[in-house]
């Protein structure tokens, strides 16, 4: 049966990314669909009417929703290579846990950097480099998440790597981890990853354009 | 073959722990289920093993702690494969995690809003609570539980939370079985069950319990 994949996405997006890179770790040919977010496409709202965001996979007629669950999808479907989850539960759990930890953490407090000014600011950069310290610490003296390859977290964490700029520019700092700098230097050696990210700068020039729309300063 | 040692950290009221105990009920693991006084001191064991979050429920198996109901529930599937609690086929499993997800996005935020809020905020946060209610009816649809013939992941998930229904309905001036009749037939239906009924805590003591957290709110 022939294998019919579509990503609906927009290219920003950091949980769009993590499906781009999966699928291309996974040697997966699909048809990437750009979003305009201002005028969702009636497949958008079709395929994920809960939510209507991106990005969504449609695998043969059939959508995934959540990038999350996206990675895990594609990782079981197409498991003859490039695992992403290891197999040993506790291992799982761990990959999980840290996952969502950048989801709750990394992502928040970065969008609050982005956003928010003064003491608010001031307490989201802080957040924020405790979260990717607290990350750093967990990656230890291995050269990936993985282990000695690209694994879920890396997946899940890497493209965070293109908003630096825009976190740093807006928060007037710099994150203090080079440990991380490096391990993400490390993860776009890869192509998967390097031709999924956008360049940091063109990141924070959409990021700029964006927060005119929204009327933010 | 030493035998497993299974712990819990565990609050009575906490619908985040009580997933976890479903779990591993259906699963017919033998666990020791420890009280945390979440209002007084964390234990040593609590801090020590949740570090990031110091929450509960924590599941310590042979000496190694899972935090995050959803992915204690997701480990112990894994751990202990029968009975199985999600599909076997990718998309299922999928489907299963995605409303999974909605529940832990919506629900327990959705209803700790309306005891939360002050005059109108209360209607609004009502009728947001009820819409949440009414997408989960949707995707329920005609199964008997969201994992269809047999009780699975998301009805785990979702049915310890049902315990504080109670409370909402009293501060939101509202019954979940008048908006909602499948979502309580559901809940019905659940509660039939060893695995829940056992942990499930009183929603009259659930609701006094609010009470408790709105006076250190200054709510009342």
């Amino acid at each position: 049966m022939a294998n019919e994949v579509t990503l609906l996405d927009f290219w920003p997006s950091p949980f769009g990314m993590r499906a781009r890179i999966a699928l291309s770790l996974k040697g997966i040919e699909y048809e990437y669909k750009e979003e305009n977010l201002l005028e969702k496409s009636p497949l958008l709202l079709k395929m994920n009417p809960v939510h209507k965001k991106i990005p969504v996979l449609i695998h043969n007629g059939k959508s995934i929703c959540e990038s999350l669950i996206m990675v895990q999808y594609i990782d079981e479907v197409w498991n003859d290579k490039s695992p992403l989850l290891p197999k040993d539960p506790y291992a799982r759990a761990v990959a999980r846990f840290w996952a969502d930890f950048v989801d709750k953490k990394v992502y928040v407090s970065g969008k609050r950097i982005r956003i928010t000014k003064g003491e608010e600011q001031e307490a989201a950069k802080k957040e924020f480099i405790e979260s990717l310290k607290l990350l750093e610490n967990e990656l230890g003296d291995m050269p990936y998440f993985g282990g000695e390859i690209l694994g879920y977290l890396d997946v899940v964490l890497v493209p965070f790597y293109s908003w630096f700029y825009t976190y740093e520019t807006y928060g007037k700092f710099k994150a203090e981890c080079p440990k991380l700098v490096a391990w993400a230097k490390r993860c776009m050696e890869n192509e998967s990853v390097s031709k999924s990210l956008p360049e940091q700068e063109r990141v924070y020039g959409f990021d700029l354009k964006l927060k005119k729309v929204y009327g933010i300063e | 073959m030493s035998k497993d040692e299974v712990i819990l950290l565990d609050f009575w009221v906490s619908p985040f722990a009580l997933r976890a105990k479903i779990a591993l009920a259906e699963k017919g693991v033998e666990f020791e289920a420890r009280q945390e006084d979440l209002l007084g001191e964390k234990s040593e064991l609590l801090l020590k093993s949740n570090p990031i979050y110091k929450k509960v429920p924590v599941l310590v198996h042979n000496g190694k702690a899972v935090n995050e109901s959803t992915i204690i529930v997701s480990y112990i599937e894994d751990t202990w494969p029968t009975p199985s609690l999600l599909p076997p086929c990718a998309y299922g499993r999928a489907t299963a995690r995605f409303w999974a997800d909605y529940v832990d996005k919506k629900l327990f935020d959705g209803g700790s809003k309306i005891w939360r809020s002050k005059g109108e905020e209360v209607e609004v946060a009502k009728k947001e609570f009820i819409e949440i209610l009414k997408v989960l009816e949707g995707a329920l649809g005609e199964k008997e539980y969201f994992g269809g013939d047999s009780f699975g992941f998301v009805d785990i998930l979702a049915i310890p939370i049902t315990a504080w229904f109670y409370a909402y309905e009293q501060y939101g001036n509202f019954k979940v079985e008048d908006e909602c009749p499948k979502i309580s037939a559901w809940i019905k239906k659940c509660l039939e069950r060893e695995s829940v009924a056992s942990g499930y805590p009183e929603p009259t003591k659930v609701y006094e319990f609010v009470g408790l957290l709105r006076k250190m709110l200054g709510l009342e």
